[in-house]
């Protein structure tokens, strides 16, 4: 089989032999939950209980905002203490549905089989996917049902699952497709039932290849679904990327998959539509890989709005003095102001990174080696960016494309003179972007 | 207290400094045996070299008070080039003015490492071949176990005091030329058996440590095949059309050409970021130095060469520019 790649990219160490064989494990549940009003792109959800009243595991407790947002619904049996502002992952604080949880009344959520699942419409299965809360699980946590409405006239030809995770020390899409193989087959026939693309893809790296065989083995009945092996590269899970790797066609400028036909969908997405349209089980939990300077590095079954402390804690706590805790992974993740920011739908996983680890870091001037230019996925000159940046050249900067920067940070983890480009960049995108909003 | 800092948290370990300390290991090998056929007095004039290269960098910084810089290695190599470029035969001052002069005037007036705009060594060399012609052209000694001129002994009475190049720019008389194109001569200059620069001694060991650098991907070999090729192939051109009376490998493996296009013309800050820019970069690098060897004045066009390609830097970075994904 031919590996399929892009130009450019980066090898940084992998670091999932840590937890890459650690089974997904349920973990104790915390006294307090925090659920966030806003953890998904678009309209925060607005809640639809009142204050002091119990809820049930799986129960919804918040609906859509508005068009563009997402349902919530209680990962426990427990009572909603109202609306707090709680310490936000991408900071600051935000609005959140506390839940205290009754541990007494704890037991697991209880499924109903869908019997009839093929007679099911697209309407009625995009609905499902709606009322169940479900969101990119990869990250970027843009509402399913809402991406699911592709515009009239435009025909998906490659229906793209990904299973690729290139972030260094993430798992939590590899056990979900080594433990969950049966299940992530049967969420991409329901996608391809609503999408009913010409061909539909499952893309996995080839430094997972048990993953590979194992959801081949699995799709033995569905002989439409076509394997794509990638090489092992990051960002190859970049939704533009992938496209690229598989079809060969590029997503314009600006534009969306389904210009060029493409539509892409993360193996935990799927996963969550097969538990919610076979199960009628909403999403209230995830796995969340806790990983790097941890006494036990884990991939942990956790409940949306799990503060992460807790989840430290249950790891047994990090070895030596914590200086970082990321939310998500090494080199797109965000870094967390306080302990007690809470897991959301988009949380991949949770890396510590202890005072032994850091390096002081003095960026010295650019000498020009290229390497930035040699890694950029989207064919960018960092190096000129940020010399165009340096000197305010804001069309200069335009015109090398600053807009296409998908912040995956390959640049800034290369440059040999530690300048932080991918810092520099980010900021002048959003200047740009405030410029040309006014 | 946790720390907040901007993705990435991860980063590669490669570094300035391990770049350029790289570079002065993969001098060292052409180093090790130009001290073995020139003798001790090599190590004398490299120390010198590299320590009036450190030492004024470090008088700059002070006195401008800026962040000093001298352990990053960049000064070292200049200093290593230097003394490269120079006959082993040299005064004591000559490896100490060349470097000095580089560090001043080409790099730190520019602004110091990854400013310049020219190759410190090449603007170095330049200014010794400007102020000392006699020093840089006619004052060599044969190596250990070879000629001077690499020609076998019955040619060399009379024409004892020139290098190769030198006795094809003054005397290309037929005998001369036939020695020039022998296997012997390849051979000789190949492994190292002919007078001339302190690092222009053995094309092999040169190669060896530019091979080093082209798998660590510090030097770019585009730039190097680019240069060393184009040279081949003009003066092959040439050779077959009569306009030079040597053959093209004797014009690869002579005077500069090996320690040019596989040390100087990659020198990162002055060569193009992308790769269709270091591709005519190193091209037309080449070309101009057969130009000036077969119609300029002098022997040697190398250092020229890249002096002028590294004025196109700017302007290849410009026309270069890839496709930006999806535009």
């Amino acid at each position: 089989m031919k590996l399929l790649t892009f130009r450019g990219g980066i090898h940084p160490p992998s670091y999932k032999e840590k937890t890459k064989d650690c089974r997904i494990k349920r973990i104790p549940i915390p006294d307090f939950l925090y659920i966030y009003l806003s953890q998904h792109t678009g309209t925060p959800s607005s809640p639809i209980i009142e204050k002091g009243v119990e809820v049930k595991i799986g129960q919804k407790i918040a609906t859509l905002g508005g068009k563009l947002s997402s349902a919530l619904h209680s990962p426990v049996n427990g009572v909603y203490e109202g609306i707090v502002t709680h310490p936000h992952p991408l900071g600051g604080r935000k609005e959140a549905m506390k839940i205290r949880v009754l541990k007494e009344k704890d037991k697991p959520f209880e499924v109903t089989l869908r019997e009839d699942v093929t007679s099911l419409s697209k309407e009625e299965l995009i609905e499902i996917i709606k009322e169940s809360g479900i969101v990119g699980m990869g990250g970027a946590a843009f509402p399913t049902y809402y991406k699911l409405q592709i515009p009239p006239g435009n025909k998906i030809k490659d229906l793209i699952i990904n299973g690729v995770e290139c972030e260094p020390f993430l798992t939590s899409d590899y056990r979900v497709m080594m433990e969950y193989s049966e299940e992530v087959i049967k969420g991409i026939d329901i996608l391809r039932r609503i999408i009913e693309p010409e061909n539909v893809w499952v893309a996995i790296e080839d430094n997972k290849l048990d993953a590979f065989r194992r959801l081949e083995d699995a799709a033995s009945k569905f002989p439409w679904i076509k394997f794509a092996l990638l090489k092992t590269k990051y960002p190859q899970g970049s939704e533009k990327q992938l496209i690229s790797a598989i079809t060969k066609r590029e997503v314009p400028e600006g534009g969306l998959p389904f210009s060029v036909g493409a539509y892409v969908q993360n193996v935990g997405t799927v996963f969550a539509i097969y538990e919610a349209v076979y199960l009628g089980k909403p999403l209230f939990e995830r796995v969340v890989t806790v990983t790097g300077s941890i006494r036990h590095p884990s991939n942990f079954l956790t409940p949306i709005g799990t503060p992460l402390e807790h989840l430290i804690e249950v790891a047994e706590g990090p070895i030596g003095e914590i200086a970082k805790v990321i939310n998500g992974g090494p080199l797109m993740g965000i870094t967390q102001a306080t302990l007690k920011t809470c897991v959301t739908k988009g949380t991949t996983g949770i890396l510590v990174q202890s005072e032994r680890e850091l390096k002081k870091m003095e960026p010295t001037p650019c000498i020009r080696c290229g390497a930035c230019v040699l890694v950029c996925p989207m064919r960018l000159l960092p190096t000129e960016l940020y010399k165009y940046i340096e000197k305010e050249k804001w069309d200069r900067v335009e015109d090398l494309g600053v807009l296409s920067c998908m912040e995956c940070g390959s640049c800034s983890y290369v440059c040999p003179a530690k300048i932080p480009l991918t810092q520099e960049i980010k900021i002048a995108k959003n200047k740009l972007i405030k410029k040309e909003s006014k | 207290m946790l720390r907040i800092t901007p993705a990435p948290h991860i980063f590669s370990k490669v570094s300035v400094k391990r770049i350029m300390w790289s570079v002065v290991w993969a001098l060292t090998p052409a180093l090790v045996y130009s001290i073995y056929i020139f003798g001790i007095r090599v190590l004398f004039l490299l120390f010198l070299s590299i320590a009036s290269a450190m030492g004024s960098e470090f008088l700059f910084e002070k006195i401008t008070k800026r962040k000093i810089t001298i352990m990053d290695g960049s000064a070292v190599i200049t200093g290593f080039l230097i003394l490269f470029n120079i006959s082993p035969n040299s005064p004591w001052w000559f490896p100490v003015v060349g470097s000095t002069f580089s560090i001043l005037i080409a790099k730190q007036l520019f602004g110091g490492i990854g400013y310049n705009i020219f190759n410190p060594a090449l603007i170095g060399r330049a200014f010794l071949m400007a102020s000392w012609p006699k020093l840089m052209t006619g004052n060599w000694v044969p190596p250990k176990s070879g000629t001077l001129s690499g020609l076998p002994s019955q040619f060399l009475d009379g024409i004892s005091q020139a290098t190769p190049l030198t006795l094809l720019k003054v005397n290309p008389t037929s005998s001369v030329v036939e020695s020039l194109n022998s296997t012997y001569m390849i051979k000789s200059l190949f492994f190292g058996k002919v007078g001339g620069c302190v690092g222009e001694t053995s094309a092999l060991l040169l190669l060896v440590g530019a091979l080093y650098l082209f798998i660590m991907r510090i030097a770019d070999w585009r730039i190097s095949l680019g240069y060393i090729g184009s040279i081949f192939a003009l003066s092959g051109i040439f050779y077959f059309s009569g306009l030079t009376p040597v053959n093209p490998l004797f014009h690869i493996l002579s005077g500069g050409v090996m320690l040019g296009g596989l040390f100087m013309a990659t020198d990162p800050v002055t060569s193009p970021v992308t790769l269709k820019g270091r591709w005519i970069f190193g091209i037309g690098g080449g070309l101009i130095c057969v130009l000036i060897r077969i119609w300029g004045g002098y022997p040697e066009g190398v250092s020229y060469s890249i002096l002028i390609m590294n004025m196109f830097v700017p302007l290849l970075d410009r026309i270069s520019e890839r496709k930006i994904f999806g535009r």
